[in-house]
């Protein structure tokens, strides 16, 4: 087993001792020949995680009652100038605007209709509008970073943004992490809600980054990367990438849904 | 049914959502105070039993009649309008709360609880878990059934003169105990 830091102040850590713990684990990963999908809980280069990580075994429940259904969500809620991030302010955010857009499906493939989608980003320069954030990169008067959309009847999201910035963070000495956006999800049952992270293709410091490799697996990982697609990218006005998502599979069958 | 397709990854929820997801009265599922209102709090805590001051906490659940909610306007509250649905983040010293109703049960066998989804900073995926409501239905309950004594307490709420008391306790000796679905893989 390599050694491991037991504190979660990585002030002292370097970026070297960090990717060796990260590289020690996925060769680990590897050797038990095992396939995962998810990230691990338990991931100590991660130094957050450390003290938030049940020890024990998740327990197996069979969905009943309100598990089966998922909360209902209209026009009522999300106005449909929330899909477009770069609106809404006195003036135009700075950065590469772009849209990113793809389909909610469930494990069997079905589309995820009329259902909430959230996101929430840094701005160009790779820095949050939240007070907790101290990286004294600009802020950006006109880019809040929210945005909120339902599906559509094929479970297609679509928003307009501006491609965010990488930013550092307090992992350990020299920490960074790559440029994502933060999705929220839900599906037509409860037990399929997520929340995770879109990176952007090629980003360099995928293999740096503890929070990206805790997803053991390079597949599984690689289902986080957006793919960029000229076809989505509009005529002098803003390129494109696609991400689709899938959720863990419904109990319910179609039939039952009407 | 085994699904198909594997499913995309979670990923930590970070320390920036609380500008992004909490709305307003999103911990109101019914005004505070309101007939047959209950608060539904407690703390979240780590390893070393310290609050944690950025986690989020959603509940989903069936009324008080024990009829699913198919309402919409959880994100716009009118006050009157059962959605379901919360979402609270937690304060300085790791507490959330809800105003809401207690959950009947979806079925007359049934056991009600409320579904409960926590995401935390350090927290790199989601996690699951039921908060029953005390009382002598639970012995029949399949889940609870199949726990020893010591981590089933951990699912079952605390009566309070107002309410429910569930605390959730991520890591350490009185661990909560966090669910997996069939359709979920590790």
């Amino acid at each position: 087993m390599p050694s491991v830091a037991t504190s979660s102040d990585g002030a002292a850590t370097s970026q070297a001792e960090v990717s060796a713990e990260i590289e020690a684990i996925e060769a680990a990963y590897q050797r038990a020949g095992v396939e995962e999908t998810q990230p691990r809980l338990d991931y100590a280069p991660y130094r957050s995680s450390l003290l938030r990580h049940p020890t024990k075994d998740l327990h197996h429940a069979d969905p009943e009652g309100v598990e089966l259904w998922t909360p209902c969500f209209g026009p009522r809620d999300v106005g449909a100038l929330e899909a477009d991030l770069t609106i809404g302010q006195r003036g135009e955010p700075i950065g590469e605007r772009m849209v990113v857009t793809g389909r909610v499906v469930d494990g069997d493939g079905r589309p995820v209709r009329r259902q909430l989608v959230e996101i929430w980003q840094a701005n160009a320069a790779g820095r949050y509008i939240h007070q907790r954030d101290q990286h004294p990169a600009p802020v950006d008067p006109n880019f809040t970073g929210t945005g909120r959309c339902l599906t559509d009847d094929d479970g297609y999201y679509r928003f307009t943004t501006i491609k965010p910035g990488p930013y550092p963070w307090k992992n350990h000495r020299n920490a960074w992490r790559p440029a994502h956006i933060h999705f929220s999800l839900f599906g037509t049952e409860f037990t399929q809600r997520m929340i995770t992270q879109m990176y952007f293709p090629g980003d360099p410091l995928f293999a740096l980054d503890p929070i990206y490799q805790a997803i053991t697996d390079r597949k599984a990982r690689d289902r986080l990367v957006a793919t960029y697609d000229h076809d989505v990218t509009t005529h002098e006005w803003a390129t494109g990438y696609r991400w689709d998502v899938v959720l863990t599979g419904a109990s319910r069958t179609p039939m039952e849904d009407s | 049914m085994t699904a198909m397709l594997t499913a995309t990854p979670g990923q930590t929820v970070g320390p920036f959502f609380s500008y992004a997801l909490p709305f307003d009265r999103g911990h109101e599922l019914v005004p505070p105070g309101s007939p047959g209102s209950i608060r539904f709090h407690g703390v979240v805590t780590d390893g070393d039993g310290t609050p944690v001051p950025d986690a989020l906490l959603e509940i989903w659940q069936a009324d008080a009649d024990g009829t699913v909610p198919t309402a919409t306007g959880a994100l716009r509250r009118d006050g009157w309008t059962f959605t379901g649905w919360g979402r609270a983040a937690t304060d300085d010293e790791g507490h959330y709360s809800f105003s809401t109703v207690p959950p009947g049960a979806t079925n007359p066998a049934a056991a009600p609880f409320i579904l409960v989804t926590v995401f935390a900073r350090g927290l790199l995926n989601r996690l699951f878990t039921r908060a029953y409501l005390p009382g002598e239905h639970l012995a029949a309950d399949p889940l609870l059934a199949s726990l020893p004594a010591e981590r089933r307490d951990t699912l079952i709420a605390t009566q309070e003169p107002t309410g429910f008391r569930f605390d959730v306790s991520l890591q350490g000796p009185r661990e909560t105990v966090f669910l997996r679905y069939p359709g979920h893989r590790a």
